[in-house]
């Protein structure tokens, strides 16, 4: 009850902020706060009318997993998944064909980009690991999820911080860091929804049978506090008044680089690697039905990768404004990085010894082995990058953009994949996917794919670094920066096709996953369906 | 798991506590994560070449601020950067490699991670205020090659600038040196700098020397957005004189 006044009292004042806004837009914003506080009042008060006598913890013995909340969050993946994608086919075909921008403010370049990076990192990725999350602990800890009612919160919660983020975009509102454009209140409410998915994750934990916690929830664990470190300390913001959208960053200059950096290369840190890198030591292993290669390999992976990522950030700021010595100190830390991360690849790879066979015949593991092996060639382009002499050539061009997608379409995408083709034969109960067939055609798709889009980029960042730096015979430069454009634009339109093909592939997977939540074929019969999946 | 030898307590052993213990497990996360993060940032704060201020450094007038808003909001810094290197190349192309003082007013910072477009520390001054005009309605208009999108809408839209003293009076509170009569005339100041000399030019340009005041949009000084994005543009690494700059100074 108490829960239902504090959502109506929620409702009630986004109203008031929403009659007072100075812009629209945030009164808009405002509105979907209000209806979301409303729609909470009814959600809280028809469950406690229609609660359960009390809800059994075991089932015959077997703990009675929840799986409500996973459920939409995997299905939230792919929407998102797709969309996130689908903008970002849309922005590469503008960089090649300018007039696809329509001279709008909600369709320009400047707008679009940072929805297609919030959308597939937050949104696609965020989704994927609240689902693989909540299911992981539940079952390597043998017990339900914490609370009822909170791990709803935290699913719905984090995509209605989604739908603010991505509509305040399209509108002009963004706080203008990069992976960090939510504006001030939008950034408040994602706070509470992450510190109670922290407490729900925490709770399970403290409810194993098992003595030790399971390597993948120490992922998870990192992932969910430094993140939540993070994006307080980077988005420390003052808003100029609780009617505005608008904030304005504590930070500023030099500092406020600095830690968007911290920020920005740790989002990459925590959120797409520790994250995805704990799907990888459960639904591997799972898979494959082999255990972890190494305890010992993971226990250093573990810390080596956490303790060092923190110091990569100011890799960033080459031959910036940032001092020399901090440079130098981000360059040296991203150099050492390479070996905690391919020992991380070898823990993997290594987990499907005596399965190789498997490959074969396993579309969905062969995607999960191959994102490995996309991470292994990621953070290994990574320090590369990183070395002065070479980031001189490399930053600011579309090399950085082709390093980036190799890591997500690569290792997050497919790592994603793959666990989103176990995940959902085991939520709904099915006996298995409804095609494998379908699955490989995802898979070559998509490679087909991330290859046309890597080596475009690859040609273009590199031609384009030379370009800016030729210099005559006279000693005069020899190209304009406009030449250097006009180069692009074969790769422009090459990545664009590496791009559609992707977006393809993952339709592909939306009629999978489709039809084994539907069609009668992937059912479970008799006795079968006695048995937990995938046990 | 099987590794673990339980006769002979080796240090692998150890690891057991933050295995069992969740606490202690984020404990450690926790200083993992730390050390590296203020060991890089802390010292940005009281270093010589990091807080260093240089002659000619002023906050932004009432109508750059409102600008560079607009800047921000049209997500720009996706495509320009504003930090010259210190390379060969990209001090002939764009002019003097950036200070840190140059953005020591800048929150947030805007010196972007990509050149789809060319980097814009220095652009002030490059371009009249027309060609930024037509080059924002249509920038094919200007550079045929170009694939920068076209924003029509900024000198259609007026510029709102009723509660910019707000802005400034929040940018005051985190160490912008706004005094409490610079906020007070910030609307009136924007109206000043927006148009041809409406008598108050002098008391204007008093609280922010060298900046640029003309009838921007050729309008009768009715301000649009266009109006104050140029006006951020034109002052963009123009308040450093290099020639009096002493880079010896602070050595980086």
């Amino acid at each position: 009850m108490a829960l239902a006044l504090l959502s109506a009292a929620f409702a009630l004042g986004a109203l008031i902020v929403a009659a007072k806004a100075y812009t629209p837009e945030y009164a808009f914003h405002a509105y979907i706060f209000a209806a979301a506080g409303v729609a909470s009042v009814f959600a809280v008060v028809n469950r406690y009318y229609n609660r359960p006598a009390e809800t059994p913890q075991l089932i015959d013995g077997k703990p009675n997993y929840n799986f409500g909340p996973i459920k939409f969050a995997t299905l939230a993946a792919v929407f998102w998944g797709v969309a996130g994608f689908t903008v970002g086919l849309v922005i590469a075909l503008q960089l090649a064909y300018p007039f696809l921008n329509f001279d709008l403010p909600w369709t320009s370049f400047g707008r679009l980009r940072p929805l297609h990076t919030s959308a597939v990192i937050f949104a696609f990725g965020g989704n994927v690991l609240l689902a693989t999350s909540l299911y992981v602990v539940q079952r390597t800890c043998q017990a339900r999820l914490a609370g009822e009612l909170s791990p709803w919160f935290v699913v719905l919660g984090y995509n209605l911080f989604i739908v603010i983020a991505g509509t305040g975009y399209l509108l002009g509102i963004t706080e203008g860091k990069e992976y960090a454009e939510p504006e001030w209140y939008a950034d408040l409410w994602l706070t509470i929804v992450w510190v109670v998915y922290l407490l729900v994750f925490l709770t399970t934990i403290w409810k194993r049978k098992e003595p030790h916690i399971y390597v993948a929830n120490w992922f998870y664990l990192a992932f969910i506090v430094t993140i939540a470190v993070l994006h307080l300390g980077n988005n420390a913001a003052i808003p100029i008044s609780i009617f505005s959208p608008k904030s304005y960053i504590v930070w500023s200059g030099v500092q406020d680089a600095m830690i968007q950096w911290w920020y920005g290369h740790n989002a990459v840190g925590f959120f797409l690697t520790a994250g995805f890198l704990a799907i990888m030591y459960y639904f591997i292993p799972k898979r494959a039905d082999k255990p972890v290669y190494s305890y010992r390999l993971s226990i250093i992976h573990f810390w080596a990768l956490i303790f060092m990522y923190i110091w990569a950030g100011p890799h960033h700021l080459h031959y910036t404004a940032l001092p020399d010595w901090a440079q130098t100190l981000g360059m040296t830390f991203s150099i050492m990085l390479w070996m905690p991360s391919w020992g991380g690849m070898i823990n993997g790879l290594m987990t499907l010894s005596g399965a190789w066979d498997k490959l074969r015949t396993d579309p969905v593991l062969r995607m999960m082995v191959v994102s490995v092996a996309f991470y292994g060639m990621s953070t290994f382009e990574g320090p590369m990058m990183s070395i002065k002499a070479v980031n001189s050539l490399s930053h600011y061009t579309d090399w950085t953009i082709g390093h980036v997608h190799s890591g997500a379409l690569g290792w997050v995408g497919y790592v994603s994949f793959g666990a989103i083709y176990c995940l959902v034969p085991w939520l709904w109960k099915k006996k298995e996917l409804y095609s494998l067939k379908l699955v490989n055609w995802h898979f070559w798709l998509s490679t087909i794919g991330i290859v046309f889009y890597i080596t475009s980029m690859w040609v273009a960042g590199i031609m384009q670094g030379l370009m800016w730096r030729a210099y005559t015979a006279l000693g005069f430069l020899e190209y304009s920066f406009i030449e250097t454009t006009e180069a692009l634009h074969p790769m422009y339109v090459i990545r664009a096709l590496g791009g559609a093909l992707f977006v393809l592939g993952a339709l592909v997977m939306v009629y999978n996953i489709y039809m084994t939540i539907r069609s009668p074929k992937t059912a479970l019969i008799g006795s079968q369906a006695a048995l937990a999946p995938g046990e | 798991m099987a590794n673990l030898t339980p006769h002979k307590p080796s240090l692998w052993h150890r690891h057991a506590i933050f295995e069992k213990n969740s606490i202690i497990l984020i404990i450690g996360i926790l200083v993992a994560i730390s050390i590296g993060g203020l060991v890089e940032v802390l010292p940005l704060f009281y270093l010589k070449s990091t807080i260093e201020t240089v002659e000619g450094v002023r906050p932004y007038s009432p109508l750059e601020l409102a600008g560079r808003n607009i800047y921000v909001r049209e997500g720009c810094y996706n495509c320009h950067s504003q930090m010259v290197r210190p390379l060969r190349d990209e001090v002939e192309r764009y002019g003097h490699y950036s200070l840190a003082a140059e953005s020591m007013y800048d929150h947030p910072f805007q010196w972007g991670s990509k050149r789809t477009g060319p980097d814009i520390a220095r652009v002030g001054g490059k371009y009249s205020d027309d060609w930024h005009r037509d080059h924002l309605r249509n920038p094919r208009s200007v550079v045929p090659a170009s694939i920068m999108p076209g924003y029509p809408w900024l000198e259609q839209t007026p510029l709102n600038i009723a509660h910019i003293g707000e802005d400034m009076a929040v940018l005051s509170v985190e160490g912008v040196p706004y005094s409490q009569e610079m906020i007070a005339s910030a609307v009136s100041d924007a109206k000043t700098q927006g148009s041809a000399d409406d008598g108050s030019t002098a008391s204007f340009l008093k609280r922010y020397p060298k900046a640029i005041t003309r009838d921007l949009g050729g309008n009768g000084g009715k301000l649009t957005e266009a109006d104050a994005l140029i006006a951020y543009l034109q002052l963009l690494g123009t308040q450093v004189d290099f020639k009096l700059y002493d880079d010896k100074a602070n050595i980086r």
